[in-house]
């Protein structure tokens, strides 16, 4: 069946199975590979979109659900340049081997939409649904309070409740 | 020392961009269009068992199947340091997902549809999960043939029994050296097995085209091990290592468990048996929990003896090591602990046994610490015991006795240049030592605990680097070297090393990711060598460059190559402020001369190194003789936690490391390896907690059911101090820093749990619910279920270690 969506600012169509999941149809029907396969059961957050702005785990999410919806990925956040949140990553080291980083700042986006000014215990909270097993998570935590200061001061390695 | 432009600059990754706008592609974000082919493995249900016969006749029925593939198909024997694997079992199957067959077919739903139509007649055999069965007398062999197994030198297996490796060290006099003791400690600790948890999965692309070239698209850290163990396991097809291809673009994680070889050589296979098409494997997320490798649990007894005044006299260290159903690289592990089981301290006599045990697990194999975690986290906590024996404080204790420049270590080799006491004294003011606190609640109760680490590369004594570097029309460059971009920023560092050299800066420079046609050799990146191994080959390479810049100068402006230098991409000359020639000007086109010809071309440069100082050469009684580990990094590390005495919830307030890197080419990236390392190993103390049945089937292959911290479960305060005390023979003085930083982790808890609550826990992990148990009167060891988590279903204290380990 055919279903269509707002992708990345683009209106797309893409001819899709019932049973296909829209993690496999972005990645290999769509050309969108962001998003990326961790675990299939929605425990790691890698695989993180927005849809109609609201994050969600495309691994757990039918294809034909995403027909009539505005889908964002990485790949669409940054068109206009870098997001001064995703400039904030860069200036911090934030990421190491980068796997949880499309799923990692797609949540941390959301964040800032819903909560300009968030706390570090806000950003934890927002970001304990992605799974990072290199950096402590300290770097991107503290990248996600920067760029909601736009201080552009850096904390790197240590942080305070 | 100060005056580097790059090297010692916390500069920006260079491959943050990528990162974080989606560029960065990982195996599975590579296209290869409408042929490509999907993999399903057929596993094995039983820890043990014969295979009687396998009938694949229904699964080739169905529409979509290309292939179904066994061990008939490829009866050859593969590993990296003993080869006892086959790449799908034959005979015999030995651990639960063991890989028996495999379907590829044109989609993954269609393959694992027909997997499930795959029949295999099994004959179980009792399975070997326990190390007390495994090693007593007329045990269930694992591997019968294990005197016909292929390895390397320095490994002792004992034919007929499941001991694959034995490495034993002695040093001085062990009976004398507790005769002087006046206060001996002795006791068991217990590690279980952990998954590394890279959230990548392994994925590996395999094509074998038409024309006999064979090339895999793989997440791993070791391309070139991974081509010469493809190249030995499939030499019997004509395969040779110039047919050979491996490309790997960034990985999703390792941790080590994507070096070496373990599910990629299905890849390989599969490959090869639709040749001509290109066939992805990939694993589900329980795979990557019983088909890659995990860390090996172990059991150790730990034997002190000391003076009054604190002097150590004397240590016995017996470790047995649950390696799984393949040692081919976890016997390395064991055997790297076996020399380094001492700690950072001057032991005088000393006796070190590391058994290698098969059993009916999955495959061991390496993991951020090699063997060092494993250890740590007994010797530690004995240390501090022993010092409270004594009345000493355990900080003064490890002070007293903690090893120097120059001193002997354990295998009769002299201990490399280090910052040891200088880390102990700043990791003990950071965390002000000595300084009780107490909380605000009273149902709550604040320890300190403190640890000293060390850790050497575990290599053969040949494993090298070596770097190529072009220039580009605008002297921009390419550096193409093949260690592995894992996430610890081993492409900038390269870069910086480049940058310092040849004066270009670091936007100039893009490292490329390895594809063993292109990029120069590296053996594998591991072992945390990387800095310093690969670090020297890049520093080698960008002094070729130089060289063949101002020979190019020379010979067109006639100038003495030993007056020119380089400053701002500009060769100068001393002594003639006038005298600059931008790279950009001929470093692809040349110098023109008078006569209009052009002299020169584009510059290419290469480098190498080899730790040439080294041997595994020794007595295999005692290990003295050789020179088998080139240095070691050390530091402390400490925490300060709060206890929760009615959940046993540990909450930890404050967490230091210090760890010496000779110089931090890049410190913010070193303290990102702190506070990366430090909570992986926090998650094995307090979170991770594998579980098999009795029959050895993984119960919580998945993050569900096997926690690893999220953003919620870090320290409230991490504190990263860099040590820099030159390793003469690292590049500006640098060495690896990578693993060491989770070590300390499990004893620096145990300790702190200690002096909160006077509690000593010698089993990890260190659970909220264990503790809570324990705060009760009530052993978690009366009341765990039957499951084994361990590598002995009886209680530690009950091990016996003299079994058929003598």
């Amino acid at each position: 069946m055919k279903i269509s969506m707002q992708l990345n600012g683009e209106l797309r169509d893409v001819e899709v199975d019932p049973r296909d999941i829209l993690l496999d149809v972005l990645r290999e029907k769509l050309g969108i590979k962001s998003p990326k396969i961790g675990c299939e059961k929605g425990d790691c957050g890698a695989c993180t979109i927005l849809m109609n702005g609201k994050t969600v785990r495309s691994c757990l999410i039918l294809a034909v659900e995403a027909d009539g919806q505005e889908i964002v990925t990485v790949e669409g956040i940054g068109r206009q340049g870098m997001t001064p949140l995703q400039k904030a990553f860069v200036q911090h080291n934030s990421f190491q081997c980068g796997f949880c980083a499309p799923g990692m700042t797609l949540s941390a986006t959301e964040l800032l939409s819903r909560i300009p000014h968030p706390t570090h215990e806000q950003i934890r909270e927002a970001l304990a649904g992605n799974l990072c097993r290199c950096t402590g998570y300290t770097p991107i935590v503290d990248a996600v309070y920067e760029a909601s200061r736009k201080n552009g001061k850096r904390t790197t390695g240590k942080r305070k409740i | 020392m100060t005056d580097f432009k790059t090297v010692g600059k916390p500069v920006s990754r260079i491959d943050g961009l990528d990162k974080v706008s989606g560029a960065a592609q990982y195996v599975d974000d590579l296209d290869f269009g409408p042929g490509l082919l999907h993999a399903a493995i057929v596993e094995s249900p039983f820890a043990h068992a014969l295979i009687k016969k396998i009938d694949i006749s229904q699964a080739l029925k169905v529409p979509g199947v290309v292939k179904v593939v066994t061990g008939e198909d490829f009866p050859y024997t593969f590993g990296l340091y003993m080869k006892d694997r086959f790449i799908f079992a034959r005979d015999r199957v030995r651990f639960v997902g063991e890989q028996v067959a495999a379907v590829v077919a044109r989609d993954a739903r269609t393959a694992q549809k027909a997997a499930r139509l795959v029949k295999v007649d099994y004959e179980e055999l009792p399975p070997v999960l326990d190390l007390a069965e495994a090693l007593k007398e007329k045990a269930t062999l694992v591997h019968p043939d294990l005197k016909n197994y292929g390895r390397c030198p320095w490994f002792f297996p004992r034919p007929d029994t499941n001991i694959a490796h034995w490495r034993k060290t002695r040093k001085g006099d062990i009976e004398a050296g507790f005769k002087d003791a006046e206060v001996i400690l002795e006791d068991t600790y217990t590690v279980p097995r952990y998954a590394h948890c890279a959230i990548e999965p392994h994925v590996i692309v395999g094509l074998y085209d038409m024309a006999g070239r064979l090339t895999l698209w793989s997440s791993s850290q070791s391309p070139y091990t991974q081509r010469h163990v493809f190249a030995e396991a499939l030499a019997p097809l004509g395969l040779t290592h110039k047919d050979i291809r491996v490309v790997t673009p960034y990985v999703g994680g390792g941790f080590g468990g994507k070096a070496g070889v373990s599910m990629e050589i299905i890849g390989a296979a599969l490959a090869i048996a639709v040749r001509g098409r290109p066939v992805k494997v990939r694993c589900t997320r329980a795979q990557e929990f019983y088909n890659t490798y995990q860390r090996q649990g172990v059991i150790a007894r730990i034997k002190l003896g000391v003076k009054k005044d604190g002097t150590i006299t004397a240590l016995e260290h017996t470790m047995h090591w649950d390696a799984g159903g393949y040692v081919e690289y976890g016997a390395n592990v064991v055997n790297a602990a076996g020399l380094s089981a001492t700690g950072p301290y001057r032991v005088p006599n000393l006796k070190i046994d590391s058994v290698c045990v098969y059993t009916n697990l999955p495959p061991g194999g390496p993991y951020r610490g090699f063997g060092y975690s494993e250890f740590h986290f007994g010797l530690e906590s004995h240390i501090t015991r022993i010092a409270k024996m004594i009345g000493m404080d355990p900080v003064e204790f490890r002070r007293k006795n903690a090893i120097r420049e120059g001193d002997t270590l354990a295998y009769g080799a002299k201990m490399n240049p280090n910052g040891l006491h200088e880390a102990i004294d700043r990791v003990a003011q950071e965390i002000e030592w000595g300084r009780k606190e107490t909380s605000s609640d009273p149902e709550k109760a604040i320890g300190k605990g403190f640890a000293l680490f060390w850790k050497a590369p575990a290599m053969p004594p040949n494993a090298s680097s070596a770097a190529f570097i072009k220039f580009n029309e605008d002297a921009s460059l390419h550096l193409m070297v093949s260690g592995m971009e894992i996430g610890q920023g081993y492409l900038t560092v390269m870069a910086q090393i480049a940058s310092e050299i040849l004066t270009v800066p670091m936007e100039k420079i893009r490292v490329e990711t390895p594809d063993t046609d292109r990029n120069a050799y590296e053996w594998q990146t591991v072992g945390s060598h990387i800095t310093w191994s690969c670090g020297n080959a890049v520093k080698a390479a960008a002094m070729d460059v130089r060289d063949k810049l101002f020979e190019v100068v020379h010979r067109a402006h006639g100038v003495d190559k030993k007056m020119l230098y380089l400053e701002e991409e500009t060769v100068k000359c001393r002594g003639r402020s006038d005298f600059a020639i931008p790279l950009k000007d001929f470093v692809i086109n040349g110098i023109q001369t008078p006569h209009g010809n052009f002299l020169g071309g584009p510059i290419l440069g290469s480098g190498m190194f080899m730790p040439e100082f080294t041997s595994a050469l020794s007595d295999p009684e005692t290990s003295q003789g050789g020179h088998p580990n080139v240095h070691y990094t050390v530091g402390a590390a400490a925490a300060t936690v709060e206890i929760d005495r009615r959940t046993g919830k540990m909450k930890i307030l404050k967490a230091v490391l210090a760890v010496d890197a000779g110089k931090a080419i890049n410190p913010d990236l070193v303290k990102g390896q702190i506070t990366g390392g430090l909570l992986q190993g926090i998650a094995t103390v307090l979170y991770e907690d594998i579980r098999y049945d009795l029959k050895g089937r993984l119960l919580n292959p998945n993050f569900t059911d096997y926690k690893i911290p999220t953003a919620k479960d870090v320290p409230v305060e991490i504190v990263p101090i860099v040590v820099e005390v030159p390793q003469p023979d690292g590049p500006f003085g640098a060495r690896g820093v990578g693993e060491h930083t989770m070590i300390p982790a499990a004893p620096i808890i145990a300790n702190a749990l200690e002096d909160a609550l006077g509690l000593r826990l010698k089993t990890l992990p260190l659970t909220a619910e264990k503790i809570a148990l324990e705060l009760n009167q009530i052993s978690y060891d009366d009341v765990k279920g039957h499951y084994m988590g361990l590598c002995f279903l009886g209680k530690p204290n009950e091990y016996d270690f003299k079994m058929r380990a003598k």
